[in-house]
């Protein structure tokens, strides 16, 4: 199983785990990572309005590169994910749009969308498949209770993401099942943690974290798991809930297969 | 706003969210999923109908715009596909892209960072906030 790779911006400095532990995971599941060659920051929010090109170049390029390769396009930053997927439906469904990116870029063959962009979680479930990843683990983390959180990007738009029912998704619960703990659902897992607004407006990210931490407290999580740096982030210094630890998802993952 | 830049501002602001705002039916799902209503003047379905009525002026002028977190929540929960966060985003794209009224300013970052702020918070205040 080969595939193209997407790190983005963080994943190279701050969530250096994030990465890191995916991909010890991805080795130990004959999984194949090849990082994409000359990657750009994909800008971490998807532009909506019709008339913002400039800013969608660089996932473009990230798609269009991933193509040249023959790859699908895999990426693991909830943001990164996001983006990439939604600039990629722009590039297949708006002639507008891909006509206008693709005159900005020159390229040779113009790119329409064709690349397949999964994140690794979609990976896990669809290419490995839980059952054989189950197979896998060598340290089960049986008796923990782990909540999933799915924040806003992973789901929404449900249309667009298609990763998973955007109201009560089963993906990361699933994944907590076959690492051998239990899943805890809880009422806040798909709501924001109050994304970057922390920069200005710090209180509204602490408000927003804290519901989501006491949501999972109040279910009996001891742990949260998380896909995006800023929700990590945010929970655990805007949320400061000692009783629920937020980690990365791959940590969890490299821990179970024994190759933390 | 005159009357003739009034009208130009809400055909830019229809133009590039792409959204019908006549596809509301005014039941408020938006605004009740909303996760920053308490931090905001306007709510989500205010922007839509002021937008119909034409009211881009007030809309521009309050701190709204960079309130929204871009959870996409309004999106999805609407019914009827309206999509008000991209009015949001228009509304708030029609005032930063004017020369000078950029809302965050490199030289203010400094101020804001702490050591575990990861770049992807910066990278999407920018992209949200200036030209």
């Amino acid at each position: 199983m080969k595939f193209s790779y997407y790190p983005g911006c963080t994943l190279k400095t701050k969530a250096k785990d994030l990465d890191a532990y995916m991909r010890a995971s991805a080795e130990a599941l004959g999984v194949e990572l090849a990082e994409l060659p000359e990657w750009q920051c994909c800008g971490a929010v998807y532009p909506m309005a019709k008339d913002e090109i400039a800013t969608k170049l660089s996932a473009v390029r990230a798609l269009m590169s991933a193509r040249d390769l023959g790859t699908d396009l895999v990426t693991l930053c909830s943001a990164c994910h996001n983006v990439i997927k939604q600039v990629n439906h722009d590039m297949k469904t708006d002639a507008d749009i891909a006509l206008r990116a693709n005159n900005y870029i020159g390229a040779e063959t113009p790119y329409m969308g064709e690349t397949a962009v999964l994140h690794f979680l979609e990976v896990l479930r669809d290419r490995v498949g839980f059952d054989t990843l189950k197979a896998k683990v060598k340290n089960p983390l049986t008796g923990r209770k782990i909540g999933a959180y799915y924040g806003c990007l992973l789901l929404r738009p449900s249309k667009i993401m298609a990763m998973d029912d955007p109201e009560n998704p089963t993906i990361i619960e699933d994944f907590i099942r076959a690492i051998g703990a239990e899943p805890v659902i809880y009422g806040m897992r798909n709501e924001c943690c109050g994304g970057y607004v922390t920069l200005e407006n710090k209180g509204e990210a602490e408000r927003r974290s804290n519901i989501v931490l006491e949501s999972a407290k109040a279910k009996g999580a001891d742990t949260v798991v998380t896909a995006c740096p800023l929700c990590l982030y945010n929970l655990k210094k805007n949320g400061g809930c000692d009783d629920v630890s937020v980690v990365y998802f791959t940590e969890l993952l490299a821990e179970a297969l024994g190759v933390k | 706003m005159s009357h003739n830049k009034n009208a130009a501002a809400v055909e830019e602001v229809l133009r590039s969210s792409g959204v019908d705002v006549r596809k509301c039916m005014r039941c408020g799902k938006c605004t009740a999923t909303c996760p920053a209503f308490d931090e905001m003047e306007y709510h989500p379905h205010q922007f839509v109908y002021m937008v119909e009525k034409g009211q881009i002026d007030k809309l521009a002028a309050s701190d709204s715009i960079y309130r929204c977190l871009s959870c996409f929540a309004c999106m999805e929960r609407c019914p009827r596909q309206v999509e008000p966060a991209k009015l949001i985003e228009a509304v708030r794209l029609h005032v930063i892209r004017a020369k000078g009224a950029n809302h965050l300013k490199p030289e203010q970052i400094p101020a804001m960072l702490d050591e575990d702020l990861p770049q992807q918070a910066i990278a999407s205040a920018f992209r949200k906030y200036s030209k």
